[in-house]
């Protein structure tokens, strides 16, 4: 029943979801392209796991339809859509062995002889041998592929994963984003992955949505998003971004003017969201480089001066935090790739970037500085 | 030194030893009765061994019909009230409606209620409405105070079943219909199975309400009753016996299975040499 509809993208039009007065999915329209790895990242409650079920059947929207190939499915009932999903839980069926788990969705859709697509599923996930044994029976990585192939084995036009990952520890967890990745290249099935982990997302995904509030703040390539937010949450919910609270004082041919806390910095006019009024001016903590006088900085750089408050040897870098004049801790990653001074708490220094790499988003007003700590919590900084 | 040393090594199996001889005694004085001639109607000492009681159990023919009587009431009184039982539980797991906690209080209530009150209001009430008592007037009240019983055992069976698996059955092309027969039910059919056992015993052995209802149909129960005034004929331990060995073996059995599939579970090797975790 898959198969025979013409192959075609999903896309999503103003869907819109309330529990009573809550609003979970505020009209939500994006197209998923066909065979695409897509993430739809956010904190929990953000509405993409509601999105997700939505998608899958399992819960009803609003308002909006779901589109798969042009073809509304918003309001079939879940067995009636070509989508299959891998659940947080996995959900196996624990009175059932591996192979009837795996058959489940073949023996419901009336398909007799299962056995061959049984087993070439369970090697594709590496699990040849295990067809007798209960789910009980197996770790979670193996739990997890079980659920993987029981889903996929119905050949879906649309996957979706909800969180499959999340109860792995890290190391499978990294084993298991590139074995999902190479399945998924395999197979050229659409993969719908809901995740919070935004290095889960940006390995995986071709494409990252990220969501907040039941909308989404933005939609691109990884490489993309990270390097240009459009939003402050965005700035800091991928990665970290150390935001600095100033005005547009002026435009300069293909340069922006920002007065930020007496200081004055340009910004390419190609990396601005907003030119004009209150903006925030961020740079990646990457960006940053430490140099301890203002006559180091290599020219066209631009920079901030303040006190080294915090070092933190991490292996691969050593992550600083910088306490400018007043008094806003700005973190900088340095690659500890061996021709850097090394500072030390109490050492006067200079963070500089190139102006580049520096991004403007739009500000409300009265919204201060926004830097997300690096380090553990360190005690009494945070305050 | 070594004795008090053993003591206090042993001093707890020696109390589970006195306690399991507490709970068995009676047991066994009734095992041991179904294998007594005995010398009047009257007595309860152990005269003579005979396997006689067990050769003919139905040697006192009103007492089989009794136990048969009690055993179709039981059988009936069994399937209404786990079919209503488990129905009321899916309601109250599943279904959301005003009313719901008070009901979750109610269902206790007949657990809760004397027998002597629940037996004389359903006298009255049969006698009101002019039903008359019997066979199905039996019936009628095992079922009532069965149903709460159910209800409570299938609801905490289906209150620890994961949803997910029915949404991912649903999501895996399986009906309605077809979620239920294939992941509910099978999921839910322990509890169900444990409600059916416990409401047939407790069907099988009520004396109080059924002496009020009953008119004058005599179930096991209460032909016992009847016999104690004259004489306990040893044919009542048989059965007596015979229904214990039942339950044991019912236990023993699901034990059993339990083990067997516990040990298939750790006995399965490990597939591969070198297999990832």
């Amino acid at each position: 029943m898959a198969r025979e509809t013409p192959a075609g993208d999903l896309r999503l039009a103003n869907l819109t979801k309330k529990f009573g007065a809550f609003t979970a999915v505020d009209d939500l329209s994006l197209t998923i392209p066909q065979g695409s790895f897509f993430a739809l990242l956010g904190a929990s409650g953000c509405g993409k796991t509601t999105t997700l079920r939505m998608i899958a059947g399992l819960e009803e929207p609003t308002s909006g339809q779901v589109l798969l190939a042009d073809r509304d499915i918003a309001r079939l009932r879940p067995y009636k859509r070509p989508v299959n999903t891998v659940f947080q839980s996995y959900a196996l069926f624990p009175h059932l062995d591996i192979f009837e788990n795996v058959a489940f969705g073949l023996r419901r859709r009336g398909i007799r002889s299962v056995d061959q697509q049984v087993r070439q599923m369970l090697s594709l996930v590496q699990l040849d041998g295990y067809e007798r044994r209960r789910p009980a029976q197996l770790s979670g990585g193996q739990q997890q592929r079980v659920a993987l192939a029981r889903a996929l084995i119905n050949h879906p036009q649309v996957l979706l994963l909800d969180e499959p990952l999340g109860a792995l520890d890290l190391k499978l967890r990294r084993q298991m984003q590139i074995e999902l990745k190479r399945i998924q290249t395999e197979v050229g099935i659409t993969f719908v992955h809901v995740t919070h982990d935004q290095e889960e997302a940006m390995t995986m995904a071709d494409t990252v949505a990220v969501m907040n509030a039941g909308r989404i703040e933005q939609l691109g390539a990884p490489a993309e998003i990270y390097e240009f937010p459009a939003t402050a949450f965005v700035a800091n919910f991928l990665g970290q971004s150390n935001l600095i609270a100033g005005e547009v004082a002026g435009g300069n041919g293909g340069e922006i003017l920002v007065t930020a806390h007496g200081g004055r910095f340009s910004v390419p006019a190609a990396r601005a969201r907003s030119n004009q009024g209150p903006v925030h001016l961020g740079v990646r903590p990457e960006k940053l480089h430490l140099a301890g006088t203002a006559a180091q900085v290599p020219a066209g750089c631009q920079y901030l001066d303040g006190t080294v408050s915090d070092a933190s040897y991490v292996g691969v870098s050593t992550q600083y935090l910088l306490r400018t004049g007043w008094g806003t801790e700005v973190s900088v990653f340095a690659a500890n790739s061996g021709a850097q001074q090394r500072f030390v708490p109490g050492d006067r220094a200079v963070a500089y970037w190139d102006p580049r790499h520096s991004f403007l988003l739009g500000r409300r007003t009265g919204e201060d500085d926004r830097t997300s700590p690096v380090l553990d919590e360190p005690v009494g900084a945070s305050s | 030194m070594k004795i008090s040393r053993w003591f206090a090594q042993h001093w707890v199996m020696g109390v589970a030893l006195l306690v399991l001889g507490y709970l068995f005694l009676p047991i066994a004085v009734v095992a041991g009765l179904s294998f007594n001639r005995p010398s009047s109607r009257l007595s309860y000492d152990f005269n003579e061994f005979t396997l006689d009681n067990w050769r003919n159990p139905c040697a006192t023919s009103d007492m089989c019909d009794a136990v048969l009587r009690s055993v179709q009431i039981g059988f009936i009184a069994t399937v209404a009230a786990t079919a209503l039982g488990t129905l009321m539980a899916f309601a109250l797991v599943r279904h959301r409606f005003r009313g719901r906690s008070g009901l979750n209080v109610l269902i206790f209530l007949p657990m809760a209620t004397p027998e002597l009150v629940m037996g004389t209001s359903l006298l009255a009430l049969f006698v009101a409405g002019g039903v008359p008592l019997g066979f199905w007037t039996i019936v009628i009240a095992h079922v009532m105070f069965c149903v709460s019983f159910v209800v409570v055992t299938v609801k905490a069976r289906l209150a620890g079943m994961d949803r997910r698996l029915e949404e991912a059955a649903m999501d895996l092309y399986a009906s309605e219909w077809q979620t239920f027969r294939r992941i509910t039910l099978p999921l839910v059919l322990p509890g169900i199975v444990a409600a059916a056992l416990l409401a047939f015993s407790l069907s099988f052995d009520d004396f109080i309400i059924t002496n009020f209802n009953s008119g004058t149909t005599v179930t096991f129960p209460m032909y016992v009753w009847g016999a104690a005034q004259r004489g306990i004929p040893p044919q009542v331990n048989v059965i007596g016996t015979a229904m214990f060995l039942i339950a044991l073996l019912l236990v023993l059995a699901s034990s059993l299975r339990g083990r067997r599939a516990r040990r298939a579970a750790v006995a399965v090797p490990v597939a591969r040499p070198s297999s990832r975790s």
